[in-house]
């Protein structure tokens, strides 16, 4: 559990490094992120520990966005002034990223199947 | 209020314990209702919990601020928690690689969908530029999405709402979309629900399996990516375009 944290942490700090040093615009923990996926390829798999602590996190992932979230307080204001368009623009635009998403990937998928064969 | 009380208060909103004790107690209470729900999406347990919090800063007017010192240490697991993201993508590389052109092509619609019908409704009602500008990229996951709003020239602290937001109401409203569209395949709904509505679409897409949150977990990376390298160049042209 230790072991695993420090470990999630230390692809962070690397990816925060590298973030900064090449003034990339992604932020370090994605950069992170690849870089681990990266190592497991190349080890061939992750730990039962960082399996383990990994799941942990990942289970409660909604939970690390309720901070930002209670941010909303501090926008009464301007929601108020301008429900309308907002609330209309994330619902709308919202729908139609996974209206489009996922009807071009079936699309692109389906044919994939018919012409190259059956897929496992 | 005996005099006592008060001291207690005066030291309790000035530690970051209290902020800390309220979010974990606000999520459990409100994953409990979650449940209790039989897991119906509209009971979402982040729109509950920050619901909850909000009420609660509200009447007893806490500064935000004083309430993030202590729920800032929840925020910081973010980091972790996405570098973490990596086990189940691994998990699934065999099934992602085998799906790599139409994953690219299904990526660039969603994205370029997300931000451009976002700017498009709330300029066509009359939404203000700084939130016509916050709005662009809150599709994708918190950091990215403050960093290309300031670029943009909007209101950073403002899309970390907007994105959110979204988040809730994708993970609220897939469910009804998929079965509209009868989708049915776990890769594609967590790879779209990953694009549109990022790290909350992420946690409701590892609900339904650990295949749907491994695409979504991919796509809300990807999308992240793409969003951060085009926007800045393809919002200027839009807004030339529409004469603003």
């Amino acid at each position: 559990m230790l072991a695993a944290l420090t470990l999630l942490l230390v692809f962070q700090l690397l990816g925060e490094v590298i973030a900064r040093a090449l003034a990339l615009p992604v932020p370090g923990p994605v950069i992170g992120m690849a870089l681990l996926f990266v190592t497991l390829l190349l080890r061939g798999g992750p730990s039962e520990d960082l399996r383990q602590t990994a799941g942990t996190l990942l289970q409660h992932l909604s939970l690390l966005f309720v901070p930002a979230g209670t941010g909303i307080v501090l926008y009464g204001d301007r929601i108020a002034a301008e429900w309308l368009p907002l609330t209309v623009a994330l619902v709308g635009s919202t729908a139609l990223a996974i209206i489009v998403t996922a009807l071009v990937l079936r699309a692109l998928t389906r044919r994939q199947t018919t012409t190259g064969g059956p897929r496992q | 209020m005996t005099p006592a009380l008060d001291e207690i208060w005066v030291y309790l909103s000035a530690s970051p314990l209290l902020g800390l004790t309220l979010t974990l107690a606000a999520y459990q209470a409100a994953f409990w209702l979650y449940r209790r729900a039989g897991f119906h999406p509209l009971a979402n347990p982040v729109l509950l919990s920050v619901a909850m919090l909000a009420g609660v800063l509200l009447i007893t007017r806490t500064p935000y601020q004083t309430y993030f010192d202590g729920a800032q240490f929840v925020h910081f697991l973010l980091g972790p928690a996405t570098v973490a993201l990596a086990i189940p993508l691994y998990a699934q590389w065999p099934k992602l690689k085998s799906m790599a052109g139409p994953l690219v092509i299904a990526l660039v619609a969603g994205s370029l969908t997300a931000a451009l019908s976002a700017w498009g409704i709330g300029a066509a009602l009359g939404a203000s530029r700084e939130s016509l500008m916050s709005l662009a990229p809150k599709s994708v996951t918190t950091p990215i999405a403050m960093a290309v709003a300031e670029r943009l020239g909007g209101l950073p602290s403002l899309t970390a709402v907007l994105v959110i937001s979204t988040g809730i109401l994708g993970a609220i409203g897939a469910r009804y979309i998929y079965r509209w569209l009868r989708i049915d395949d776990h890769a594609v709904r967590g790879f779209a629900i990953g694009i549109a509505s990022h790290g909350i679409g992420t946690a409701r897409a590892f609900q339904l399996s650990e295949q749907a949150g491994a695409f979504a977990a991919l796509a809300m990376g990807l999308n992240g990516l793409v969003t951060a390298l085009s926007l800045p160049w393809i919002m200027p042209w839009v807004e030339r375009l529409a004469g603003r």
